[in-house]
């Protein structure tokens, strides 16, 4: 039985690495093109034959790297905060509560997912032009306050909660908002953190409506900033070293984020116990 | 219970104030209504030697009137037209915008442009200032948009390459084209690795047709007023029959080779390429190598020349007026000023669009950049009336002749209708 | 006041401002979009000429195809995916984070300069699969620029991206299912079969439901990755000879590159309904109540 166990996790690895050099081969060819002058970047070559740093002293020299670094960081904290907070309420009334209309309202706030953004962008500008949000970090911001996705996530997850965990909470004389809040919210701490990092992600890549919306250098998020390196005038002239270098700075501290969150799923996973 | 409604009052005010707060970062067109300082915004895609350029000339611009402060925007190249039409939905575009000459009936009949006050310029002068080219941008019989610098094509070709395959100069007809291309171009294991000449449909290769071999030809692209496609004549289906020949049976290159012509030619694995004028600052940048540019060839030795032409503009956007419009006039006129049109040609590497700088020796005799202002004494700007739906359209048929091995002459009529129907299209909606 | 009407007080509450944001952000300028769907192009008044010319355009209905391809290509490919890493992970006592941040990878990186990546990896002369395609003596491919394995090369690179954010999710609802389901089945004498079976399964659902709604959603609106991958300064996206254009890449060229708004809009009111419907089917069919 124990040796059994053994050989499964043995395959297990084997079949993981396997699968790890298929990930890590695309990304990790971003990292090495971002190290190779432009003319070497074109010849296709996995590994530089010349190191080649100058790509990141002029992202750090030329550019306003790290102002739209912090920029993407204010938006993406803001957003995440309020989506997580909005979401799972919106999630936990609809799993949790029985109330006229909760079907028409869960399918029309489902109907907004299916609308692409795409289609969207003329309204929201007329919008903002109107209360005056264009080029601001409210413009950029306002449409992914909450999210239908984030509402559907956490809706799915509050439907796991027991109905018996919250009536007992109600028979102790919580009020409604406690039991949300210290009750329920517990109970899904880790699609919590799962969503916490896909909208903070969402955010962090998220470049049509950003791109629209700011007219100025110094408001522009990463992505928009990015793509300034990728225009050309009817071909030529991308500079894709740059272009690499600045996507695998952006990529760092996803990485970091993500270890941090992933302590406290785990964390909060062992902690997770029904009292 | 009661907590509840608190904290969701909470969470609904500071969504709002959020709102309001950062609702005065927005940019305005505020008219100096206070002082006497007017401000204008200028529009324009992204593109690194442009922008410095321009920053720089508005900098001289307000010192010598104090009075406008001109605000520079520029975006992303591929989200420049999506910016215009929000903004201009809005009424919140800028004064000034720049844009491609070939996007003018558009912009125009979506209502983002006015034309050029006559009181600024009228149109008699407009055609003695520029080059004859810029004709092809009137629109309606007016001019809705003027350029400060102008492109045309030349043949980039790699000198090392050339030296190799014992080549002594670049060709002076397309039959040598051919050839000398066939000797650079390699084949190993039936793939290609290195080709001699760069097909490039997608980027110029359409108006190295249209507007060149077309019309070296014999055929006419258009006809006077451009509301039909000429090209349907034997001459024209000959034209279009050598250019497909060039990849179909010389095989002297692939549409798709290493990312496209431009990228195979920076990376030293294309002999030759069709390119503009603003190709130039990409190649001193990433070729590694040495490389020339020549003249257009021409069908017979000393055969006619032809060449085409194009470039950006800068339009008032409708509705601007009173002194909003007077300074963008001002402004205007600043950037087509001879002095800025050499300057321009310094830095972003465009070449003066107005008719007294085309003879300019100094320009004439440049070995990079003579080809160029040689090429505009015959160039065309092709009278487009929707720039994108009608290179898609080459591109889309080109490629059934290249991935589909489709006959080259039931392509050259499908193609030839296609763009008939662009026009007829246009030409209906505008009548209405 | 009953204890229902009080309950139902509270969640009106509670839905109050999310409501009213979802009404004034995404419904209203929803509703303006599909008005302007039956605007002539650069007039008013109304016209059902942008239905007439999308429903006789050949490339609309080719758009149309391929994105009922992307959706069954792809979702399944990378449900099963998530799922069985997910599952994976789980039995490994070592090295868990470093897994899941490996295979999240390619959900977080930039979409251009991976797809650039990509471009350069599935190059037909000098690409990095068909040198290994070489090597396994198969003969080279055209991937991206072939009419028949573009769309395909395309559904690869989503695949690749998406999986590893199905596997999140995934992971977050195998570790919301209560222990004491486990514990006592395992009391029970279940084997590790039955519990995967009796016990795990049957509580992913409500994950496998979200999983597969927005995975069909998102693979309905696919676009980022077929500009990235097949659009040029130059050629629109999706091609060659619209072999990978999706509703909404032949939404944008129309709308943002041939100045057709109401045309687009009118494509965008097709999708709408074509969702919507899919969608619909989905949560009656995998919907199932579950008992505790």
């Amino acid at each position: 039985m124990k040796s059994r166990t053994n050989v499964t996790a043995i395959v297990i690895h084997i079949v993981l690495w396997l699968g790890i050099v298929v990930v890590a081969i695309p990304f990790l060819w971003m990292i090495l093109s971002s190290l190779k002058s432009l003319p070497e970047f074109y010849s296709f070559d996995f590994l530089p034959k010349k190191w080649d740093f100058s790509a990141y002293t002029y992202i750090f020299q030329q550019t306003q790297y790290l102002r739209w670094y912090g920029n993407s960081i204010i938006v993406g904290v803001i957003v995440t905060a309020s989506e997580l907070f909005f979401a799972s309420l919106v999630g936990y009334t609809l799993a949790k509560f029985r109330f006229r209309g909760r079907g028409a309202i869960f399918v029309l706030i489902l109907s907004t997912m299916m609308v692409p953004t795409e289609l969207l962008v003329i309204p929201w500008y007329v919008m903002s032009a109107w209360l005056h949000w264009t080029n601001s970090f409210w413009g950029i911001m306002f449409p992914g306050m909450i999210e239908a996705f984030g509402v559907f996530l956490m809706r799915q997850f509050m439907l796991g909660i027991p109905d018996d965990l919250l009536d007992a909470a109600r028979i102790d004389g919580m009020t409604e908002f406690n039991i949300f809040l210290r009750v329920a919210l517990p109970q899904v701490k880790s699609s919590l953190s799962a969503l916490g990092i896909l909208t903070f992600l969402g955010n962090w890549n998220a470049y049509l409506w950003p791109v629209i919306i700011i007219s100025t250098q110094g408001m522009r998020t990463l992505p928009v900033g990015i793509s300034l390196f990728s225009t050309a005038d009817n071909g030529g002239g991308l500079q894709w070293n740059l272009i690499m270098g600045m996507s695998t700075l952006a990529v760092i501290p996803i990485v970091l984020v993500y270890f941090i969150f992933q302590r406290q799923i785990v964390e909060g996973i062992a902690l997770t116990g029904i009292k | 219970m009661k907590r509840a409604v608190k904290v969701t009052a909470i969470g609904f005010s500071v969504l709002m104030m959020t709102g309001m707060l950062s609702g005065c970062g927005g940019s305005s067109n505020a008219s100096g209504s206070s002082g006497k300082t007017v401000t204008i915004t200028y529009w324009q895609y992204t593109y690194p030697s442009k922008v410095t350029e321009m920053k720089k000339l508005i900098q001289q611009f307000q010192k010598q009137n104090p009075n406008i402060k001109v605000v520079e925007q520029d975006f992303p190249y591929d989200q420049y037209n999506q910016k215009v039409a929000a903004a201009m939905h809005a009424n919140q575009g800028p004064d000034i915008l720049n844009l491609y000459y070939g996007w003018i009936p558009q912009y125009v009949q979506q209502g983002y442009l006015q034309p050029i006050p006559s009181t600024f310029m009228s149109t008699s002068q407009i055609n003695n200032y520029y080059i004859p080219m810029v004709k092809d941008s009137m629109y309606n019989g007016k001019y809705y948009a003027l350029p400060i610098a102008v492109r045309s094509l030349a043949i980039f070709y790699n000198k090392d390459m050339f030296q190799k395959a014992g080549i002594s100069g670049p060709p002076q007809t397309w039959n040598e084209l051919i050839s000398d291309a066939q000797k650079m171009t390699v084949y190993q294991n039936g793939k290609l690795v290195q080709e001699g000449f760069g097909p490039d449909v997608s980027g110029q290769g359409y108006h190295l047709f249209q507007e060149i071999l077309l019309r070296q030809w014999g055929g006419k692209p258009f006809s006077a007023d451009n509301k039909k496609v000429t090209w349907d004549t034997p001459a024209g289906l000959q034209a279009f029959q050598y250019w497909m020949d060039m990849f179909k049976k010389d095989k002297i290159g692939d549409m798709n080779f290493d990312q496209g012509a431009a990228t195979a030619f920076q990376a030293g694995k294309a002999g030759m390429i069709v390119d503009g004028s603003f190709a130039i600052g990409t190649m001193k940048k990433s070729a590694s190598f040495n490389w020339g540019v020549a003249p257009i060839p021409t069908k017979t030795p000393g055969g006619k020349q032809e060449n085409f032409g194009s470039y950006w503009v800068n339009g008032i956007a409708k509705g601007v007026s009173g002194a909003q419009l007077q300074a963008s006039e001002k402004f205007i006129q600043f950037l087509d000023s001879t002095a800025t049109e050499k300057d321009w040609l310094n830095t972003v590497g465009e070449l003066p669009a107005a008719a007294s700088l085309a003879s300019d020796q100094s320009i004439l005799n440049d070995p990079i950049y003579g080809p160029f202002e040689q090429g505009l004494k015959y160039a065309h700007a092709t009278f487009f009336v929707n720039e994108t739906t009608e290179r898609q359209a080459f591109i889309d048929e080109t490629n059934k002749i290249f991935l589909q091995n489709a006959p080259v002459s039931q392509v050259f009529n499908e193609l030839t209708q296609k763009e008939q129907a662009i026009r007829d299209k246009y030409y209906s909606s505008q009548s209405n | 006041m009953s204890l229902q009407s009080r309950r139902a007080t509270t969640a009106y509450i509670f839905l109050a401002v999310p409501l009213l944001f979802f009404l004034g952000i995404r419904i209203a300028p929803t509703i303006y979009a599909f008005l302007m769907s039956f605007f002539k192009n650069g007039g008013t008044g109304f016209t059902l000429q942008n239905y007439q010319q999308m429903f006789t355009s050949h490339t609309f209905w080719r758009s149309l195809l391929n994105t009922l391809l992307y959706v069954v290509i792809t979702v399944p490919c990378q449900l099963a995916i998530g799922v069985g890493l997910a599952l994976m992970i789980g039995r490994v006592k070592r090295l868990k984070g470093f897994y899941r941040m490996v295979y999240f990878l390619p959900y977080i990186t930039s979409q251009v300069a991976i797809s650039w990546v990509w471009r350069l990896m599935y190059d037909p002369s000098n690409g990095v699969i068909n040198a290994f395609l070489g090597w396994m003596g198969i003969p080279a491919q055209s991937f991206l620029q072939s009419t028949n394995e573009s769309l395909m090369s395309v559904s690869v690179v989503i695949i690749w991206q998406a999986s590893g954010f199905a596997m999140l999710i995934f992971i977050a609802g195998l570790e919301a299912i209560p222990k004491m389901y486990f514990e006592a089945a395992r009391i029970d004498g279940a084997s590790p079969w039955q519990i995967f079976w009796r016990v795990t399964w049957p509580l992913l659902n409500p994950t496998l439901v979200f999983l597969t709604v927005t995975g069909v959603i998102g693979a309905l609106q696919t676009f980022t990755q077929i500009e990235n991958l097949t659009g040029s300064s130059g050629s629109q996206a999706g091609g060659p000879l619209h072999s990978t254009i999706s509703m909404v890449v032949y939404t944008y060229n129309q709308g943002f590159s041939n100045f057709n708004l109401p045309f687009a809009s009118a494509v965008t009111v097709v999708l709408f309904v074509l969702i919507l419907l899919v969608t619909v089917v989905q949560l009656r069919i995998l919907n199932r109540s579950f008992e505790y």
